[in-house]
C-alpha cells in the first residue's frame, strides 16, 4: 500500500477516508483533523491557555502533542486516582511526556492526588460511600479539571475524547433514550455560567486507532494497559460493536456522530440555548462555590460522606 | 513469527508467511481495533509478515480512559 499523497510505501490505511498515508503525511492528516476541528467549534484561539486533561493514555498525550506542535498554550492536568500499578505506570508516562517534549515548549504539568484530599484511593472511597468505582472516578475528575482550570485561570479546558469514545457514547444515549444528555454531547461547551470553564473536545474527527497511529509514529510512549475497572464496561462493548460495524462498512461511526451533530446545529443555537438552561438551574455550590443543581455539590457530598463513614 | 499480543499479555507462534490482514482474521482481530506492529515499524493490512518477524499487534480500544466519563451516568454531567 502507498501513500496516496506522495506514492512513498504508506504506514498505515485509513479506509473511511479511501486513504493511506505515509509517516508525514499522516501528520500532515492528523493535525490538519485537529486545526479543523478547532476552527469549526470555535474551540480556543492562539493566545488562549488551554488546560489538557492527561491520562497517561495514547488520546489524551497525543492531544497534548499536536496542540503543542500547532502553536498553543497548552499546559495539563493529571489526576492520580490511586489504583495501584496502574496509576503508578500511568503517572510515569504523563511524568516522561512532561519532562522532555512538553517541557521544551514551555509547558508544564499540574498534578492532584486523590488521596490526599479524599483520604483514599478512588476504588476504597468508592467502597466507603457504596457507590461504583467509576461513578465516584468520574464526578472527582470533573470537579478537580474544573477546580484546577478556574483557579489557575485557564480560558479553556480540553479533553482527549476521540471519534470512537463519542460514538460510543452516543450509542449508548440512543439505545437507552437518554435524550436529555444529548444536548451536551457536542465537542464544544461553552463557560455557561461563572465557576464552569469551556470545554472542548479537539480530537472528535479522530479515530482512536488513528490516535493511537499517532502515538506509535511519533515515540509517544503511553500506557497501553486498561485501567482494571474497565473490564466489561458498557463503552467497551458498544465499542466493539461500533468498530465491527466499521471493519464491514469503513466511515460508520463517522456518519453516526458527525451527523448527529450536523441535526443538532440545525435543531438550535446550542451555545445560546446551553447557556440559558445552565443558567436557569446552575447556582454555586454552598461548601465550594463550584456550578451544582443541588445545594451541595457531588462532590462535597461524596468528601462529606466519606469522612463520616471513616469517622464512624 | 512470534506473535505478542496484550489484554492479557501473552506471545503466540504463528505459521509465515502471510499478509497482516490474514494474520487479524486468523486470530479473530477486528481491523479497526489494532494496530499491527513489525519490530518497531507500523505496517498496513496487505504488508507480508515471515517467520523471522517480531510482531505485536496492539488494541487501541480503552474502555473509560480516566478522561472519559462513564458513558450512562452523566448527571452533573460537565
Ligand atoms: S475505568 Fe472507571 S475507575 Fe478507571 S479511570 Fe475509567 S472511570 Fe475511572
Ligand atoms: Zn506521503
Ligand atoms: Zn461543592
Amino acid at each position: 500500500m502507498n501513500c496516496t499523497k506522495c506514492k512513498i510505501k504508506a504506514v498505515i490505511g485509513l479506509p473511511r477516508h479511501n486513504a493511506a498515508f505515509c509517516k508525514s503525511c499522516f501528520n500532515g492528516f492528523v493535525h490538519d483533523q485537529v486545526a479543523r476541528a478547532v476552527k469549526s467549534e470555535k474551540m480556543f484561539g492562539k493566545d488562549d491557555r488551554i488546560l489538557v486533561a492527561v491520562s497517561g493514555g495514547k488520546d489524551s498525550l497525543a492531544l497534548w502533542d499536536i496542540l503543542l506542535k500547532l502553536g498553543y498554550k497548552a499546559d495539563a492536568l493529571y489526576v492520580n486516582l490511586g489504583i495501584g500499578a496502574y496509576s503508578e505506570q500511568s503517572l510515569a508516562k504523563v511524568t516522561k511526556f512532561a519532562e522532555a517534549p512538553a517541557a521544551s515548549h514551555g509547558a508544564t504539568l499540574h498534578l492532584h492526588k486523590v488521596e490526599q484530599e479524599a483520604g483514599a484511593g478512588i476504588k476504597e472511597l468508592a467502597q466507603l460511600i457504596h457507590r461504583p468505582t467509576c461513578s465516584t472516578c468520574g464526578t472527582i475528575k470533573r470537579y478537580q479539571f474544573n477546580r484546577v482550570a478556574i483557579e489557575e485561570r485557564y480560558d479553556v479546558m480540553a479533553t482527549g475524547h476521540n471519534l470512537d469514545d463519542e460514538a460510543a457514547r452516543l450509542l449508548g444515549n440512543v439505545l437507552h433514550w437518554q435524550e436529555e444528555y444529548l444536548d451536551k454531547q457536542g465537542p464544544s461547551l461553552p463557560a455557561s455560567v461563572e465557576g464552569f470553564a469551556k470545554k472542548v473536545k479537539p480530537l472528535y474527527r479522530l479515530s482512536e486507532r488513528e490516535l493511537a497511529a499517532y502515538a506509535v509514529l511519533n515515540r509517544i510512549d503511553y500506557i497501553v494497559e486498561e485501567c482494571p475497572m474497565a473490564k466489561g464496561s458498557k463503552m467497551l462493548q458498544y465499542k466493539e460493536v461500533l468498530n465491527r460495524l466499521e471493519t464491514e462498512s469503513p466511515g460508520t461511526k463517522q456518519t453516526f456522530y458527525w451527523g448527529f451533530l450536523e441535526k443538532q446545529s440545525k435543531k438550535q443555537p446550542t451555545a445560546t440555548t446551553m447557556i440559558e438552561k445552565d443558567r436557569a438551574v446552575l447556582h454555586p455550590c454552598t461548601s465550594c462555590h463550584q456550578p451544582t443543581t443541588a445545594e451541595v455539590c457531588s462532590y462535597c457530598k461524596m468528601m462529606a460522606r466519606a469522612k463520616t463513614a471513616v469517622s464512624s | 513469527m512470534q506473535v505478542q499480543l496484550s489484554h492479557p499479555t501473552r506471545t503466540v507462534e504463528v505459521k509465515g508467511p502471510k499478509k497482516v490482514k490474514e494474520l487479524l482474521r486468523e486470530l479473530n482481530l477486528v481491523v479497526e481495533a489494532h494496530l499491527v506492529i513489525k519490530g518497531d515499524d507500523l505496517v498496513t493490512e496487505d504488508e507480508m509478515l515471515h517467520d523471522k518477524d517480531q510482531i505485536e499487534i496492539r488494541p487501541v480500544i480503552s474502555g473509560g480512559s480516566p478522561l472519559t466519563p462513564h458513558p450512562l451516568r452523566l448527571t452533573d454531567s460537565r
